[in-house]
């Protein structure tokens, strides 16, 4: 997509189109020659997984809806339906349910290797926050696709994150009730999700062609977060690259198969199969598996426009990553300080959601022995959620002393053993060239 | 190209094309926010939902602590008969100690305190020829029976207070449908009511 084309038309046909529609050229230097860093490991095959599970959910997606009926009457019988009744329908919406979760799987995978090597740093903002962009638009999607079934979750979790808008000041009643079209959820609120559900993997899958776009103008990244320097450090995305994302995608699959064959609720919420009932609330609501710790963060703060705030801040705080990081290396390989705050971050995130699904006065085993509940546990691990951002990253990249890095990326896979000095300060940077 | 319009001598006076373009522009953007609209206000509720409906409720059937569940507008309400002792608990407490002072009684005006008194039936309106006996209006309790924190349904004869405790998030009413403890921030709303008969009260 960037950079001198090296393809060549080899037919009459497509010579033609190529003087016309050069489209062939874009997927020969997009997908087949494009160099890419030759040290990529298997934490860089998510991207093509998760290219993979928008495939499956808007295939599953379009046959479902020919037999989905968006109305409170019917939406819970006609998911039973096609549980039951409909050819196959058990295995296209096992399918779908849980290829939403095993989306999500790819998705942090995939993001927590972006925070690992440093693949948000420059040039490559604009690439991750594309990426914060399509994460937002997945979470809307799966809350609007978990309302469809109209089973007691769909209804009250529904309930929980609209009304999360009437916190805000003054505009929060009529925008609660502009989501609605009522005065509580009903008919039409299920009818606009539906309608929306549809959409929104449209729009996904646009933004993923920017985000590919914005791929392909500086390159990968890779684990050394070195720039590329010689035509010596990558290889051609095609054979070496399809071959190592179809063998992970093949292995992403089977984890895949699994859920849908042997396990296919396991992911979900039993009291879904209750169809809504806006008298009842289940004794515990709790939001699917992938939206736990942005839960906790929410109860975490003991008032309600504050905690609104903090949950939607969450999130927020991840589109000027690029700008709070200071430091000048990207890899954490390289920088042995951040290396174990990033670890603990990974432990906090699965901390909050271990923390979200739980009752919050209930104690956390073992440390409940000295009095710490699942509130108190969300509400220390969302403030290492924070500063990890917003003071341990910003003041890492001044007091910390990188390790060396190889000379090049060739030189770390090929290992003539030459090193970089350590640089002594973050100041000494590699060098911060375009890839290309 | 020339323009025959601009200042000869420096070429960077607007002229009239360029007030065509500010023109055109302008015009093309307030008609766009003009065209938005009606595809922004379609989401609100539609006029066969905002047709006001009322509710009667038959209450003369209701023992002392009884409680019944009622939709009315399409959202579930409380409908308590409190008991002696449930409404002395709800009394005794001092207004100036609430998290939320204030009624949140559509009856009432929106300053009035929340005493037990603004909260119970004893605000409610009585049609022409009326009577209802006093400890009937006091003891009735009629609320909205969605949390005011994020709209779950609370569970009856729960929480600190023994009233209404909110399963979603831990927030705790007591018998005056007030909160007390935990994330929601207000009282529970109380709809318009009206005693059409000494035994039937008309939400709406």
């Amino acid at each position: 997509m960037s950079g001198p084309s090296t393809y060549e038309p080899k037919s009459g046909f497509t010579r033609w189109l190529d003087t016309r529609l050069p489209i062939a050229r874009l997927g020969w230097d997009s997908f087949v020659d494009f160099p890419t860093p030759r040290n990529l490991n298997y934490w860089y095959t998510f991207g093509g997984i998760l290219t993979v599970c928008l495939m499956v959910q808007i295939v599953t997606g379009i046959v479902l809806a020919m037999h989905y009926v968006p109305h409170i009457d019917y939406a819970f019988d006609s998911v039973e339906r096609i549980d039951r009744d409909v050819n196959f329908g058990w295995l296209l919406r096992n399918i779908h349910a849980n290829g939403a979760s095993m989306f999500f799987l790819a998705v942090y995978l995939h993001m927590f290797r972006g925070l690992y090597y440093g693949s948000y740093k420059a040039p490559r903002e604009l690439l991750w926050i594309l990426g914060v962009v399509i994460y937002l638009l997945m979470m809307a999607a799966a809350f609007l696709g978990y309302v469809l079934p109209w089973g007691q979750m769909s209804y009250w979790g529904a309930m929980v994150i609209t009304n999360l808008f009437g916190a805000l000041p003054l505009i929060g009643g009529p925008v609660t009730e502009w989501l609605w079209g009522g005065f509580s959820i009903g008919n039409a609120t299920l009818n606009r999700f539906f309608s929306l559900h549809y959409l929104i993997p449209f729009i996904i899958a646009g933004v993923v062609g920017l985000h590919v776009w914005a791929l392909h103008v500086p390159g990968n990244n890779n684990p050394t977060g070195l720039n590329v320097k010689t035509k010596n450090d990558t290889l051609p995305f095609h054979p070496y690259y399809t071959a190592k994302d179809g063998f992970a995608i093949v292995l992403f699959l089977l984890l895949f198969a699994f859920f849908v064959f042997y396990w296919p609720d396991a992911l979900g919420h039993a009291d879904n199969y209750i169809e809504a009932n806006p008298l009842v609330t289940p004794a515990h609501i709790v939001p699917e598996w992938y939206l736990l710790p942005f839960y906790a963060i929410l109860r975490a703060v003991p008032d309600k426009l504050g905690g609104v705030i903090l949950m939607f801040g969450a999130i927020a705080v991840l589109f000027v990553l690029p700008w709070l990081d200071t430091s000048k290396v990207r890899s954490l390989r390289y920088r042995p300080l951040a290396r174990w705050f990033f670890f603990f971050f990974v432990i906090a995130c699965l901390g909050l959601g271990w923390a979200g699904q739980a009752l919050p006065d209930n104690k956390v085993p073992v440390l409940g022995a000295i009095g710490m509940d699942f509130l108190l546990l969300g509400r220390l691990l969302t403030i290492y959620y924070f500063a990890y951002f917003l003071v341990i990253l910003p003041v890492l990249g001044f007091i910390e002393k990188p390790t060396a890095r190889p000379a090049s990326i060739e030189d770390s896979v090929l290992g003539t053993g030459k090193k970089t000095d350590t640089g002594g300060t973050a100041s000494s940077p590699p060098a911060a060239a375009p890839a290309e | 190209m020339t323009d025959v319009n601009s200042n000869p001598e420096t070429g960077q006076e607007p002229s009239r094309r360029d007030f065509i373009y500010i023109a055109a522009i302008g015009a093309t953007a307030v008609g766009g926010v003009f065209a938005i609209w009606p595809f922004i206000d379609q989401m609100n509720p539609a006029a066969d939902t905002l047709a006001e409906a009322t509710t009667e409720l038959n209450i003369g059937q209701m023992d002392d602590g009884m409680e019944m569940t009622v939709m009315f507008r399409s959202r579930p309400h409380f409908v308590r008969k409190r008991a002696q002792s449930e409404i002395e608990s709800a009394r005794s407490v001092d207004v100036s100690s609430l998290p939320d002072r204030l009624a949140r009684n559509a009856n009432l005006d929106a300053g009035a305190p929340a005493t037990d008194e603004n909260r119970s039936a004893l605000t409610a309106a009585l049609d022409d020829g009326v009577s209802v006996d006093d400890g009937v209006r006091a003891a009735m309790l009629v609320t909205s029976a969605n949390c005011t924190h994020l709209g779950c349904v609370p569970t009856e004869g729960a929480g600190d207070y023994g009233a209404w405790f909110c399963p979603c998030h831990g927030s705790h009413y007591d018998f005056a449908g007030r909160i007390r403890r935990g994330p929601a921030p207000e009282n529970l709303p109380i709809p318009p009511m009206t005693f059409i008969s000494a035994t039937t009260l008309r939400l709406g």
